[in-house]
């Protein structure tokens, strides 16, 4: 559904991805893990068309959206939460949901997938009133999924969703994931937290300064050694 | 109250509704670019030539030569916008203002040398100079007309930002484009948006001003622009409600300060500059300012 085809980008003369190749086939959840700085976000903001990239495609459905203005990417059916929620601080909950049907014009739909997204998440509905700048972590960060589900999105990525949040709330986020996947959307998952992310995903790959350095099935990725010792280990010495 | 006092009270009332009008394009723009669009004053000289033009030149009825100067001033905004600080979007805050200061050069020469630095009287509408008697006193429609519109135009604004997709658009992205962005939203439309609503506004401001203080030159923009960025900065700049504040706070005292203490007349324009000042020492943020630390 979505490739990736040697793609290159450089911040001034330094290069944050030095030509990478991945795929992410409908219907699937595929994860990308790498380390601070290793160019995760950079991937999916190129993806977006936020920044240009230097050489390579990017290639949805059959057609290259390289170079394409995000709005026309988002309204092809690409979305993205943001690393960091970025909830629109100065907007109430309900209107940070309208915005991300921006591009909607189908008034009844939208209010129904507002109410959809309020099931998913019950503390939104409590709070649809409220600023969005005014909700804890956990709630900016389901407002951010709601927000980004508001587009009829058909490939969802996000980045980092796991950041700074309580273990409970992670387990109710990467439930709400697999959820969204099984209503058929294809998710594309960045993660520092290795672990949870390669249990729910079909497929994994490994960024490294820029480079891919692995790849494979998920639960694959989880028995390999050279995983295990670099993104694992810390949940291993903890299990000790 | 003695009917002098009403008398002041009402220029005082209507000087601050013009100052709003200009300062709330101030505001608007810095909300959305975080900066200070010094040209703004100077798009409010041209209106004011586009006016005398239309009205005195070709002899346009008044009702449609209004809607023509608001809407070449809407698109003269959206030009200066397009061409001045749009390329500078990315650049250092610094080059954006710099630019800011060219184009306020620019239209200052501009009009020098176009229309001649001769005031031009701006022409009389009968209408407007008619006078009604309230309470003993006479007062020129004109003086009732301007906070009337302002009024209108405040509730129109306030409704279009706060209940139509487009007000929600520049909410958005005044707070991060990039996010904006993401969804869907074309920024650039929403940001020359927001020149075309704060110049229109300066249009309004300055035909109403044209018809209260008959005369236009090309530096008339420069007294009434910083006054009305002053007024902008005391209501909390970025803030619209704060800039109509910021702007009846000017009017007033400065008619009050002329009226009542008339030997400081000769500082009249002088004491939009104290209370700036006083403003920056004791509250910063202005009347209605939001605390953020990212703003620069
Ligand atoms: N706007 C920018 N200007 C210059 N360099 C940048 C910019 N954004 C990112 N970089 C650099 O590009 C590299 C990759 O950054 P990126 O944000 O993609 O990393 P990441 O994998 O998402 O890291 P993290 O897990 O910390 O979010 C880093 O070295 C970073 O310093
Ligand atoms: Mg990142």
């Amino acid at each position: 559904m979505l490739r990736i085809e040697n793609l290159t980008v450089a911040y001034g003369g330094i290069e944050a991805l030095k030509g990478i190749t991945l795929e992410v086939p409908e219907g699937n959840i595929v994860t990308l893990i790498g380390a601070n700085g290793a160019g995760k976000s950079t991937t999916l903001r190129s993806i977006m068309g936020l920044v240009k990239s230097r050489s390579g495609k990017v290639m949805y459905q059959g057609e290259e959206i390289t170079g394409m203005k995000t709005s026309e990417i988002v309204a092809k059916g690409i979305t993205l939460v943001p690393e960091g929620r970025r909830v629109f601080p100065n907007l109430s909950v309900v209107e940070n949901l309208m915005i991300g049907a921006y591009l909607r014009t189908d008034r009844e739909e939208i209010q129904k997938d507002i109410q959809w997204v309020y099931d998913l998440f019950p503390r939104l509905r409590e709070r649809s009133w409220q600023m969005a700048g005014t909700l804890s972590g956990g709630e900016q960060q389901m407002l951010a999924v709601g927000r980004a589900l508001m587009s009829r999105p058909k490939i969802m990525m996000m980045d980092e969703p796991s950041l700074g949040l309580a273990p409970l709330v992670v387990k109710h986020i990467f439930s709400i994931i697999k959820e969204i996947r099984d209503r058929g959307v294809t998710i594309l998952l960045i993660e520092q937290n290795a672990n949870v992310a390669l249990h729910i995903a079909d497929w994994g790959y490994v960024l490294e300064t820029g480079n891919i350095v692995l790849s494979g099935k998920g639960r694959e990725l989880l028995e390999n050694e050279e995983v295990k010792s670099a993104y694992l280990g810390k949940k291993k010495e903890k299990a000790k | 109250m003695s009917s002098t006092t009403l008398q002041h009270l009402a220029n005082g009332v209507s000087l601050g509704s013009l100052y709003a009008l200009v300062a709330i394009g101030y505001t608007m723009v810095y909300g959305i670019l975080r900066m200070i669009n010094f040209a703004h004053g100077d798009i409010f000289m041209m209106a004011a030539y586009f006016a005398f033009f239309g009205i005195a030149t070709f002899r346009v009825p008044w009702p449609f030569a209004f809607i023509g100067v608001i809407l070449a001033t809407a698109l003269l905004g959206m030009l200066v916008e397009r061409s001045a600080y749009r390329p500078l979007r990315d650049a250092p805050k610094n080059s954006i203002l710099i630019s800011a200061i060219g184009v306020s050069f620019l239209l200052e020469n501009l009009a020098n040398y176009l229309f001649s630095g001769k005031p031009k009287a701006f022409p009389e509408i009968t209408f407007f100079a008619n006078t009604v008697v309230i309470g003993g006193v006479s007062i020129q429609v004109i003086t009732f007309f301007i906070p009337a519109v302002t009024m209108i135009i405040l509730a129109i604004l306030l409704y279009i930002i706060n209940r139509t997709k487009l007000g929600m658009a520049m909410r958005a992205v005044s707070k991060d484009y990039e996010t904006a962005m993401v969804m869907g939203i074309d920024i650039n439309k929403v940001i020359a948006a927001t020149f075309a609503i704060g110049s229109g506004l300066a249009a309004m401001g300055a035909i109403m001003w044209g018809i209260k203080y008959p005369q236009v030159q090309p530096m008339m923009g420069v007294m009434p622009g910083l006054k009305c960025f002053i007024a902008a900065v005391i209501g909390g700049i970025g803030n619209i409600k704060g800039a109509v504040i910021g702007g009846f706070i000017l009017g007033l005292g400065e008619i009050l300060l002329v009226a009542k203490l008339s030997s400081l007349t000769g500082y009249r324009d002088a004491f939009a500059f104290i209370l700036l000042i006083l403003i920056l020492i004791f509250r910063p943020t202005g009347i209605l300012g939001e605390k953020t630390t990212e703003k620069v």
